[in-house]
């Protein structure tokens, strides 16, 4: 599936009754890098989960490549070239690394995951151990190669470098920047770490209180230290 | 980072995997042959070991890879035994397409039951599949023209295998039949459940919204794993109509479903071989202890059960894989 541009118009969205997200409007060129940054307990990951259906939608608009995908369920978003790399990352403890990537095929020939071993040489060497046997490093690359093996025309990363050793953070990094180097998917990258999210992508939102309350480049964010901290809570990058 | 593809290693793979489920096929037919010369008298029993150990298989599909509970199964089974039945009686005696009509019966009850089955969760989906082979129940039991209602289905008369080997009295060829139809089902069933497919109901049973959001719709997905398991159980019954040459009201039993789900815990769920153990276990049990008591061997086997649960919770299966990788890691440590 080639790389497609997405279009968020008036998002708001939540979990029952309570109202997370507020009026979130952004687009995303095909073949783009867009970092969304802010606080903990911003609506970074309910972005996410909305993009791909897991919340209750209250308001707005999503648009895939032209397409409106809004009133499609979880299932048809997928299908449509979303994939989500959930930050509890979610792999299937009981089944072994290779058991994993099978179920990721979305009907590709079995030898598709030697893509997956290709971009991880590590769950090559990991690919007869159980998912509950993997580090959290292992885990992220499992969990980042199950979403890519269905060709996601949009590839969603929440927090995908959380608690992972640094070593383990530029491998991931390096695959990361490889995949969107090749421009076959569009990827939204949530990251906590500024450097990280700032030299990934060209373009950076900071969500707020479930709004976005600032929106440009990441070489003008670099630039604006007040910015970075009223909304990130540091006053420079280290 | 190398962007190296191993090759080698990903060509080695199967080949690896072939040869473990190759020793696994080997000792189950092995297994299946020296119950034949060690119980010559006893080959009907085994015979219709095999048939039930069919249903098990057909249930752990479900219940064990998909995480479906039923206590109906027994409809699947049903279905096969009566189809093949009435289809004998009505003239098609050949063995191999009395077990094709057994098969396709129970395949499109599995359908049919999946179709009702798949809109509940949990508790509701477990009281569907026990009021659908209840309803089954009632229906063959009312059908008297065509089931023979309470007194069943009888003077079935398979013609000879392959025209040769007649269904004899002491049942040596529908033993061997049955061994070798249980053979081909099982690496069947060890290719489907090592395929894609496979691990897509396995991580349906783990976590089906993870799955939804890889884009695999869990309905079409759950009913096809029905109708292979109806295929399967009714594989059974159409051995069990063939072998026994009577078809009665407890093949589609609550009873009997009741039973496959106790062999299967017993075994180990999502386990092929332990739906095998558990029913070997289950009915040598009933067998050997309904002998010398036959009002209280229950209690043994509620026994067996609530043991097995409590200190061995992946049944006797899990019991034996874990028992093997203690004994591996003793000869690694005193290897030199």
């Amino acid at each position: 599936m080639p790389a497609a541009d997405l279009d968020v118009r008036g998002l708001s969205a939540g979990y029952g009754r309570t109202h997370v997200l507020e009026d979130v409007s952004f687009s995303v060129p095909a073949g783009g890098r867009l970092s969304i940054l802010g606080r903990n307990g911003m609506g970074k990951t309910t972005l996410m989960a909305t993009l791909m259906g897991l919340t209750r939608l209250y308001a707005g608009s999503i648009g895939l490549g032209g397409q409106d995908v809004t009133a499609l369920r979880t299932t048809g978003r997928a299908l449509r070239g979303i994939g989500l790399v959930p930050q509890t990352r979610e792999i299937f403890k009981s089944l072994t690394v290779e058991e994993n990537l099978f179920v990721g095929l979305k009907g590709r020939p079995r030898s598709a995951i030697d893509e997956s071993y290709a971009l991880f040489p590590r769950l090559a060497e990991r690919r007869r151990n159980l998912g509950s046997q993997l580090s959290g490093g292992e885990q992220q690359m499992l969990a980042t190669a199950r979403t890519i093996l269905g060709q996601p025309s949009v590839l969603l990363l929440d927090e995908p470098l959380e608690g992972l050793a640094p070593v383990i953070c530029d491998m991931l990094m390096e695959a990361f920047t490889r995949l969107a180097a090749s421009g076959a998917m569009t990827i939204l990258f949530v990251e906590q770490r500024l450097e990280s999210a700032l030299g990934f992508a060209q373009d950076v939102i900071i969500l707020e209180r479930g709004r976005i309350v600032w929106s440009g480049t990441s070489a003008a964010l670099r630039a604006d230290g007040d910015v970075l901290e009223r909304y990130i809570g540091v006053g420079g990058l280290h | 980072m190398t962007r190296q593809a191993p090759d080698s290693a990903a060509a080695a793979r199967p080949m690896r995997s072939l040869g473990r489920d190759s020793v696994g096929v080997a000792l189950v037919a092995i297994a299946g042959l020296a119950g034949y010369w060690l119980f010559p008298d006893n080959l009907s029993f085994l015979t219709r070991m095999i048939s039930v150990a069919l249903l098990v298989l057909s249930l752990d599909l479900v219940v064990g890879y998909c995480g479906i509970a039923s206590l109906g199964q027994a409809a699947l089974y049903g279905a096969g035994a009566y189809a093949a039945g009435i289809a004998c009686l009505a003239g098609v005696t050949e063995p191999f397409l009395l077990i094709l009509i057994g098969a396709a019966a129970g395949g499109v009850t599995g359908l049919l039951m999946g179709t009702i089955m798949l809109r509940a969760h949990g508790l509701p989906q477990l009281v569907l599949s026990i009021a659908i082979v209840q309803l089954l129940h009632e229906a063959a039991n009312k059908a008297y023209s065509v089931t023979g209602g309470s007194d069943g289905l009888s003077g079935m008369a398979p013609a000879p295998l392959f025209g040769i080997f007649e269904f004899d009295l002491w049942g040596r060829t529908a033993y061997l039949f049955g061994l070798a139809l249980l053979v081909i089902v099982f690496v069947a069933l060890k290719l489907l459940v090592r395929s894609p497919f496979g691990m897509v109901c396995r991580g349906l049973k783990q976590d089906p919204l993870r799955v939804s959001a890889l884009g695999i719709s869990a309905f079409p997905v759950l009913l096809r794993m029905f109708l292979i398991s109806g295929a399967v159980a009714g594989t059974g019954g159409a051995l069990g109509a063939i072998a026994t040459q009577v078809v009665g009201l407890d093949s589609v039993s609550f009873e009997l479903s009741a039973n496959a789900l106790v062999m299967l815990v017993l075994g180990g769920l999502g386990n092929l071989y332990g739906a095998l153990i558990g029913t070997v276990v289950f009915m040598a049990v009933e067998h050997i202890v309904a002998a010398f008591n036959p009002f209280h061997w229950l209690t043994l086997v509620g026994g067996l059960l609530v043991a097995i649960v409590l200190f061995a919770p992946r049944g006797l299966s899990g019991s034996i894989d874990e028992a093997a990788r203690i004994l591996m890691r003793g000869k690694r440590r005193t290897a030199p």
